[in-house]
């Protein structure tokens, strides 16, 4: 057994993990007790990526399909790369170079993320290329480059540590950013004096931190700013002399918040002006405010502003550049850092650099060796989807990442994809929502099968690195692109440069830190071996430094001409879709604690669906009872753009009017489009970020009366090819969730429809969950629709379908859980009774047939009686009737009556 | 057993208002005819299924003649005689004379070695046979010919069932059950040979019956034959004194809902009554009778017999097993099923209406009474049936 040092993959906390591995195999992980973002933590996602690496479900091998109706065959690689580089410059040459797009990830590695760029933009010739960090941080850039100049967070983990008043708007850290939050609980405990501020519409676990949680309404974040600024002016909080050196826009920012008094924002927030009040006296007059903001602030159709908002507060006060100071936006994937340093969003360039500037993008073709850089605006994912459906992009290119899961409005996503010309997916799982939709299947590498550079939150550039080797015929993810670049190269050029002839990730690393140079990004000084010696490093780290800045504008010069900050004079702008009486609740999404964003990985894990064991719409439970609705209700969910359905749970932490959906399920998990069906594609002017967070929905109890649950353990233990199995059956229902069962390694199947489906639908679902062997216990009253199946594994349960009555799910899947003793239950297993029937199985043998008599009750009488045998059974038989018709268990009863007196 | 039941109940409610006689023809005192398979099975003795021994009589004052089969009623008179040339005087007269097993109308039926299952002198012969032989066949895979079966094979024989009906007990069990209760016996280490006719009983040189020979021309040995192929009512004594008898098979002494034939005075209860076209031969239904018929003879005269709803248990020890009502179910019925397979389980409840009409209950009969109730009663049974599967609880 060996380790290997290497990078959680998950948020954008960026946790250092040291990987074991043995034969070949990824054995175990544990946090790494040195690496700067964790020191040795993992939460619980981390603690399992071993178990997401193998298994059924990961692409193995390219495949490819002509027929869009026809399923994907094997092929090989260069079979499939020629395929897509034909099809791209025919593309292209007939449509122009705007006529292909590159979809990619925050998930990709720096190099990664490189590749794609170079090959988009020095290649192809178009600024078609988008990451799904637009989904996610492109708010959090916009606000950077409005107020401080440059896109770069400037504080830094350890400023947590110095902090005495944090807030923490839009994120629910404890659940999506653990072992940052962990650092926090650590702060708080060892400085009770820590004021906590929570920005959320929610009482999240985050919340249960907080010295004060402003449960402010959906949306009204820049008010709450504003009105906290209004309060720090009034108060004469604010630091005249820090805005005198180092801003600009004071004065139109200062005229704007005179409209935001306390009265008019606690109305608009929809809290107190005491806590508003409370909020800003603390953030002015802490010695070091920190802000830790994620998606509330971020996917929002007033994202820009909201994160300028609430930097205006810290310039205002001067919290910035000092250690425990500063605005801080979280992010949500492992490397979104690395996708907006390298540029790869539509709307940036390499080494934050201006796509509208001439001078930035020649200085980029001259690096690249090309004429030009295309001065067209590239597409940003919400517009690059709707151009797909239009017709106007013909082959888009999708790397690491699932735009049928994530994008809002799955709807129109799903049409874009079905009227691309061309999907090429790059990918290291071939059971994504967006797989079926690819005719080209490209095989990536995963994480512990690759190399490269990843950059956390705190601007911190860590290694990845390979444990082994990736599976099947998989590839990282940089020479794919640039084995398809060079194929592309020769059908567009007539032959392929030097351009993307790398042969490993370290000289990509190497080219790219190159066009950093002099930029506020600038990297020249770091390398591989610093990296590999010196561990993690922050950016920047320019050529002769001998470590990474710890944190930005200590010296009060911001990244903008000039050198001073702007405030951002923004007003207030509510939510893009209000709430009206055709659609009355106000939808808020997040995340789950133990799953991440689609799935494709965590989804994978039994252990981490023990904390949400199955997708559930959480509503404040007096909403739920104004309704006449129940926890465990099954409810039809609408939007404008479509409609889902999924099971209730009350949650007090939702406000009254609102409703709460974990941004997790997609339709792998829950039938239909997922809840992204729901979500509003409307994108912020500036970031272009889709409001993600906000809609407005109806919901009412659903009308399919006809329901399923079936759940089990498999007899060959592989419960992730079952669950591939059941997904493939969510269509067929109008409601049906798939899950994983946390314990027994089992899958679970939940379903409704308007009425019961043929016969042949619940014999294969029997079949699937191996209920239709000789072995099972079953009951069946077809004319009420009601059917229960029980499989036992010795004592204990195995698998269980309930259809119609499943009032006994609860204790039966539990049995299951727990692997309970159920055997001496028997039938009483099939009983619909909504507790476990206790002391069924105490019945005892039955003596008397005739009147149904066990031999505890006859036991019980003859004990409880008086006087010699006779007389104790003739008051057994007087109480209970034995014995008393056929006679035919008398001599058993007269030594049962014998035994009691011998007892007695 | 309805004859006796009857008078029981009749001492109750008048116990001075009869002199009362009790003939039998048979040598023992009334006995507890369902047990004679746990008797046969070694499970139980004749004395323990005797229900009124001879103190009884003695202390109600009844004068019983055993031994004497009546021959003649003089219904004029008012006289009845019996064989021996004894006879005795009634102002009311209870017919309880049962049933007569039906015989196979086949060459040897009269063979030695073939015996029929009916009371303790059939009982007692199966008893010594199997002291005897080893090779027993029984003719008939209903409740008596399995019990009777199961009896011999506890007795160390070999027993072959040989059934005509396409699956065992099919006017009790539907195949499903039938064919778990199959295997139980078959475990049991009983045979079986399903859908076969049975052609003649050959004698062999001792002139004992020898073999069965069978309708596709196959034959198998057999040191015991017990004929088991059902029961009519025994109506040849009521016949010949002019009583009205149902001219349907199976026939049976026709009684009002008061259980009196077409002579007022004269009473008819048990297996060979026919009540509203039906005979019964089950225990329950002859009960319900002898209670009616009491409190008639009580002059009471509200007591109504109006038919009884039979359920049917296997006694063969090991083997819970339980019918009644219409188990087939069929057009308009809906069936509600459990099984349970590791503990040989399995149940139907058949209903029609929104009420239960039948039930077939195997391995697991306690909840057998509460269904007969729910039938019996012909209780809706909506808003319990989700439960009903699982019992009274």
């Amino acid at each position: 057994m060996s380790e290997v040092h290497s990078t959680c993959c998950y948020c954008g906390v960026g946790c250092g993990v040291i990987i074991d591995r043995r034969d070949g195999r990824i054995t175990g992980v544990r946090g790494d007790p040195k690496h700067p973002a964790n020191f040795g933590r993992l939460c619980g996602k981390g603690q399992t990526l071993h178990e997401t690496v193998g298994g059924h479900g990961r692409a193995l091998f390219p495949e490819l399909r002509h027929d869009r109706h026809a399923p994907r065959q094997r092929v090989s690689w260069d079979a499939a790369l020629d395929h897509i580089a034909d099809r791209f410059a025919a593309i292209i040459r007939e449509h122009g170079p705007d006529a292909v797009a590159f979809y990619v990830s925050g998930q990709l590695l720096t190099e990664d993320y490189y590749a794609f760029n170079k090959l988009a933009r020095a290649l192809a010739g178009t600024n078609n290329i988008d990451s799904n960090s637009r989904l996610c941080m492109s708010s959090a850039v916009a606000g950077y480059k409005a107020t401080l100049g440059a896109d770069a967070p400037p504080a830094c983990y350890e400023d947590i540590d110095h902090a005495d008043c944090i807030v923490i708007a839009g994120s629910n850290a404890a659940w999506a950013h653990p072992v940052l939050f962990r650092r926090i609980e650590d702060a708080k405990a060892k400085n009770p004096e820590l004021k906590i501020i929570v920005i959320d519409p929610r009482r999240t676990a985050t919340a249960e931190i907080a010295d004060l949680h402003l449960a402010i309404q959906p949306g009204s974040d820049v008010a709450l700013f504003h009105g906290m600024l209004n309060a720090l002016l009034w108060e004469n909080l604010a630091n005249a002399g820090y805005i005198e050196a180092h801003t600009r826009g004071y004065d139109a920012l200062k005229t704007l918040v005179r409209e935001y008094t306390p009265e008019f924002v606690a109305e608009t927030c929809g809290i107190s002006s005491d806590e508003l009040l409370t909020a800003a006296r603390w953030f002015g007059t802490a010695r070091a405010a920190l802000s830790l903001y994620c998606m509330g602030l971020n996917q929002s159709a007033a994202g820009a502003d909201k994160n300028a908002a609430l930097i205006n507060l810290h310039l205002a006060t001067g919290h910035i550049g000092r250690p425990g100071a500063g605005p801080f936006s979280l992010t949500g994937q492992p490397n979104a850092m690395g996708g907006r340093e390298t540029g790869s969003m539509a709307n940036l360039l390499i080494g934050h650099r201006d796509l509208d500037s001439a001078a930035d993008r020649a200085e980029v073709a001259k690096l690249w060796d090309v004429p030009a850089i295309p001065a067209r605006p590239g597409k940003t994912a919400i517009e690059m989807f709707e151009a797909i459906r239009q017709g106007r992009i013909k082959a888009v290119w999708i790397a690491c990442t699932n735009p049928a899961q994530s994008l809002p409005a799955q709807n129109t996503v799903r049409d874009a994809l079905m009227n691309a010309e061309l999907v090429v997916l790059q990918e290291a799982y071939a059971d994504t929502e967006t797989a079926p939709y690819a005719d080209v299947l490209l095989p990536a590498a995963g994480w512990g099968e690759k190399e490269g550079t990843v950059t956390n939150s705190e601007r911190r550039i860590s290694r990845v690195r390979a444990a082994v080797e990736p599976p099947g015929e998989a590839r990282p993810d940089w020479r794919i692109a640039c084995d398809f670049a060079m194929r592309l190269e020769r059908r567009l050029h007539g032959r392929a440069s030097a351009r993307f002839a790398f042969d490993n990730p370290r000289q990509i690393f190497n080219e790219y830190r190159e066009m950093t140079r002099g930029r506020d990004t600038d990297i020249s000084g770091l390398g591989y071996a610093t990296l590999d010696a010196k561990g993690p490093q922050q950016w920047p780290y320019a050529i002769g430094a001998r470590q990474g800045r710890a944190r930005l504008y200590e010296d009060g010069l911001f990244a903008t001409a000039d050198g001073r900050a702007r405030f951002a004079a923004v007003p207030y702008r509510p939510v893009a879709e209000m709430t009206d009486a055709r659609f009355p609740v106000r939808l808020n999404t997040g995340r789950l604690r133990d799953q991440w964003h689609g799935m494709t990985r965590s989804g994978r894990v039994a252990r981490l669906w023990a904390h949400a064991p199955e997708p559930a719409v959480a509503l404040n439970p007096d909403d739920l009872a104004r309704r006449g609705l129940r926890s465990g209700d099954l409810l039809r969910l609408e939007s404008r753009r479509g409609a889902l359905h999924v099971i209730a749970a009350a949650d007090a932490g939702i406000a009254p009017g609102q409703a709460f959906l974990p941004m997790h399920w997609g339709s792998r998990y829950l039938s239909g489009a997922g809840i992204n069906a729901l979500t509003l594609p409307v994108t912020d002017p500036r970031s272009f970020q889709p409001e993600l967070k906000h809609c407005a929905i109806r919901l009412a109890k659903a009308a399919l009366p006809w329901r399923l649950i079936a759940f089990g353990t498999p007899r060959d233990g592989d419960a992730l090819a079952r669950l591939a199995q059941l997904q493939a059956w969510l269509p067929r229902f109008e409601f049906a969730s798939c899950s994983l069962t946390a314990e027994a390694g089992g899958v679970l199947l939940r379903a409704a429809a308007s009425a019961a489906p043929a016969d042949d639908v619940l014999e294969a679902l029997h079949a699937l969950f191996e209920l239709d062997g000789e072995d099972v216990l079953r009951y069946a009253d077809p004319a009420r629709g009601n059917t229960r199946r029980v499989r036992l594994d010795g004592e204990r349960v195995a698998a269980v379908c309930l259809t119609g009555d499943g009032s006994s799910e609860s204790w039966l899947r539990e049995f299951h859980a727990q692997g309970l003793p159920a055997a001496a239950l028997g039938a009483m297993l099939l009983a619909p009774t909504d507790r476990a029937p206790a002391g069924a199985a105490s019945r005892g043998r039955i003596i008397c047939s005739c009147h149904g008599v066990g031999e505890t009750a006859i036991v019980d009488a003859l004990r409880g009686a008086a006087g010699d045998a006779t007389a104790r059974l003739g008051s057994a038989q007087q109480q209970l009737l034995c014995g008393t018709q056929c006679g035919s268990c008398l001599p058993e009863l007269r030594k049962l009556a014998a035994a009691a007196v011998a007892a007695a | 057993m309805a004859g006796m039941r009857t008078l029981e109940e009749l001492l109750k409610l008048a116990p001075d208002l009869y002199d009362i006689t009790v003939f039998g023809a048979e040598p023992h005192p009334n006995y507890n005819r369902i047990l004679l398979s746990p008797v046969l099975a070694g499970e139980q003795t004749l004395q323990e299924i005797v229900l009124n021994d001879l103190d009884w009589y003695q202390q109600n004052g009844i004068t019983l003649h055993l031994g004497k089969r009546i021959t003649a009623i003089d219904r004029v008179r008012r006289i009845v005689h019996a064989e021996d040339g004894s006879s005795a005087e009634y102002d009311r007269l209870l017919l309880a004379t049962g049933s007569k097993p039906v015989l196979l109308p086949v060459p040897g039926m009269n063979l030695p070695g073939v015996l029929t299952y009916r009371d303790i002198a059939d009982t007692e012969g199966m008893i010594a046979a199997t002291a005897q032989y080893k090779k027993a066949v029984v003719i008939g895979g209903g409740l008596l010919g399995l019990e009777a079966a199961n009896g011999l094979k506890q007795r160390g024989m070999d027993v072959t069932v040989v059934h005509l009906g396409e699956w065992l007990m099919e006017r009790q069990l539907d195949r499903t059950a039938a064919g778990l209760l199959r295997r139980s016996l078959e475990q049991k280490g009983l045979e079986f040979r399903l859908a076969t006719q049975t052609q003649a009983l050959v004698a062999g040189e001792s002139g004992r019956v020898a073999a069965v020979k069978f309708g596709d021309g196959s034959s198998t040995a057999a040191d015991l034959v017990v004929v088991a192929i059902g029961i009519r009512p025994n109506i040849e004594l009521a016949e010949k004194s002019g009583l009205h008898c149902s001219p349907a098979r199976p026939g049976g002494i026709v009684v009002s809902d008061t259980m009196q034939t077409h002579d007022p005075r004269i009473y008819a209860v048990g297996e060979c009554a026919s009540h509203r076209g039906t005979t019964y031969g089950l225990v329950a239904p002859l009960f319900d009778m002898a209670g009616v018929c009491a409190n008639h003879l009580a002059f009471h005269g509200i007591g109504r017999y109006t038919g009884s709803q039979t359920s049917t248990r296997l006694k063969v020890t090991g083997i819970e097993l339980f019918s009644a009502g219409d188990f087939q179910g069929g057009d308009g019925s809906e069936d509600i099923t459990l099984s349970d397979p590791l503990r040989g389980v399995y149940k139907k409840l058949v209903i029609r209406d929104d009420r239960l009409v039948g039930s077939v209950l195997y391995g697991d009969t306690a909840d057998g009474a509460y269904y007969f109730d729910l039938l019996r009663a012909g209780r809706k049974v909506g808003d319990i049936r989700d439960r009903l599967m699982f019992g009274e609880s």
